[in-house]
């Protein structure tokens, strides 16, 4: 008897075999298979890189503390201490008015006009860095901050991070009704596809009935066959994901660079890709079994 | 090993293909299938391979009751019955050789014995040099050998042969029916239709006639 491994292995070649020997049409399935899953698992990874993008963000968030006018040195000095001694605040930044000025006027070009002021309009400020990154501890470290005497302003632009969390879970429930709905086509592209097989297949499939095949013979190369196509398709949609990844890398980076960021644009985690590439079989997998199920009993030998 | 006890087979539609029909063929027994066409006589091989089952009546295959038996028995039960169609049901995707290995690959046997089989199973119906033809190239009389072939090649005990030597000439059914009898010589039970009395030998036949058996089974033919 042929060990069950050997077996299945050359049940697999054939497989390959009879998958390109009509390679185009092989092909072009694994190439609509491969786009269809790339779009939900495209965007997918660039929801991951903003997620990471905007938990680096929270987490460098600051407070400023802009003084009243008439807040003197000794006044500055004691709201230092009080900081100093919050268990909540990390770093402490002064910016005196007149170094608020200078860099007014070095970023923004209104040199000509600050030149025409009288005075130095801006206040001297306080930069604290908080120790959480949560959103709503921030906000009543916010308040807190804001009783504080001669505290005129506190101010923490939490807002754009609500939006931004809003418009990534909007995000999410888009790729994820993406994603159902192209696994449903997918499931139908393989399901017919293994009909046609069926079909052009039929007198084989009745010979070999007759001389003794077991259903699970029979079922066995169009099982591989739709797990096969779905693999190979699961592998296209990884490769356009990194070459569309690769494309916008560059001006990932230069759009992250004119914002002051660091960020890079990660490609799909080695964890992800065995994910997409194992749920791609699955469907694979499941768009044969379907079809197997419903167009294999039809055919008995007469 | 097989034996029919008052089958009757009726077809949609109201024909009755087969009526009362009560036979018993005994292990290594040899017999001929005779009638005209729309006898019976595929329908009869049909029932023993379970290709279709009766509406009354038992069919006995080695004391096991093929009528009653699940579909998930059946190929089991067909992996022990060779058979040839008239019609040859071979497959041109393929080779020769391939064509004569599915019956091995469908139970499994392991690629270097199956190998030997085939070659042995084409050797014996004088084929060996045409294995790796396509079948499409075969002629007639060799398509039917590689039917043969293919039918023997996993050495079942029972050969069952629908018109075997239907669309040959005279010298082509000669020759099978020689490969038939050296089935016969090692044991083998078969049972070949043929409305082709010319390749009757002294061999036992079974003569049916729109559905029943003409004369008491056993006695006919025999020397």
């Amino acid at each position: 008897m042929m060990s069950a491994f050997s077996q299945h292995l050359r049940v697999i070649k054939s497989t390959l075999r009879r998958m390109f020997s009509a390679p185009l049409s092989g092909i072009l399935n694994i190439v609509v298979i491969g786009i269809a899953l790339s779009l939900p698992a495209g965007l997918y990874a660039l929801l991951q890189n903003a997620q990471g993008v905007l938990s680096q963000a929270s987490s460098s968030s600051e407070i400023s503390l802009f003084l009243t006018m008439d807040a003197g040195s000794e006044d500055i000095a004691s709201l230092r201490r009080q900081l100093a001694q919050n268990p909540a605040i990390g770093r402490i930044t002064f910016i005196p008015r007149a170094d608020a000025l200078k860099n007014l006027v070095q970023s923004n070009g209104l040199s000509d006009v600050i030149a025409g002021l009288e005075n130095n309009p801006l206040p001297d400020a306080f930069v604290v860095s908080p120790r959480t990154t949560h959103a709503r501890e921030l906000d009543a470290l916010r308040s807190e901050l804001q009783k504080l005497p001669h505290v005129d302003i506190a101010q923490l632009d939490t807002a754009w991070v609500y939006k931004l969390e809003a418009i990534l879970e909007f995000a999410r429930i888009l790729v994820l009704i993406l994603a159902v709905l192209l696994s449903l086509a997918l499931i139908a592209i393989t399901f017919n596809t293994i009909r046609l097989q069926i079909m052009t297949q039929k007198d084989e499939i009745q010979v070999a009935k007759l001389i003794g095949a077991t259903n699970s013979f029979v079922r066995r190369p169009f099982l591989y066959f739709g797990a096969v196509q779905g693999i190979l398709g699961g592998i296209t949609a990884w490769i356009i994901i990194a070459l569309g990844m690769h494309l916008l890398k560059k001006p990932i980076a230069t759009l992250s660079h004119l914002y002051g960021s660091d960020f890079i644009l990660h490609p799909l985690s080695l964890g992800d890709s065995l994910t997409l590439m194992l749920f791609s079989l699955y469907l694979g997998l499941m768009g044969a079994w379907l079809s197997v199920a419903r167009h294999l009993s039809e055919i008995e030998p007469r | 090993m097989i034996s029919f006890n008052q089958v009757n087979k009726r077809y949609p539609g109201g024909f009755e293909a087969l009526k009362n029909v009560t036979f018993e063929l005994a292990k290594g027994e040899m017999a001929f299938l005779t009638g005209h066409s729309g006898a019976g006589k595929s329908t009869l091989l049909k029932l023993i391979a379970a290709i279709e089952r009766p509406n009354s009546g038992s069919v006995l295959v080695n004391n096991q009751n093929v009528s009653a038996l699940k579909s998930a028995a059946l190929p089991y039960l067909r992996r022990n019955i060779g058979m040839i169609f008239q019609d040859h049901k071979l497959l041109f995707d393929r080779s020769v050789f391939d064509n004569v290995q599915l019956p091995l690959e469908i139970c499994g046997f392991d690629h270097r014995e199956t190998g030997k089989r085939v070659r042995a199973a084409l050797d014996k119906v004088g084929l060996l040099g045409r294995e790796k033809a396509n079948p499409i190239a075969l002629s007639g009389g060799e398509q039917q050998r590689l039917c043969i072939a293919r039918a023997i090649v996993n050495r079942p005990s029972i050969l069952l042969a629908d018109e075997p030597t239907g669309n040959l000439d005279a010298e082509y059914a000669q020759e099978i029916m020689k490969i038939f009898d050296s089935f016969h010589q090692v044991g083998a039970t078969l049972l070949i239709s043929t409305h082709d009395a010319g390749v009757l030998k002294n061999a036992r036949t079974i003569n049916l006639r729109q559905g029943e058996i003409q004369t008491a089974p056993g006695k006919e033919g025999m020397p």
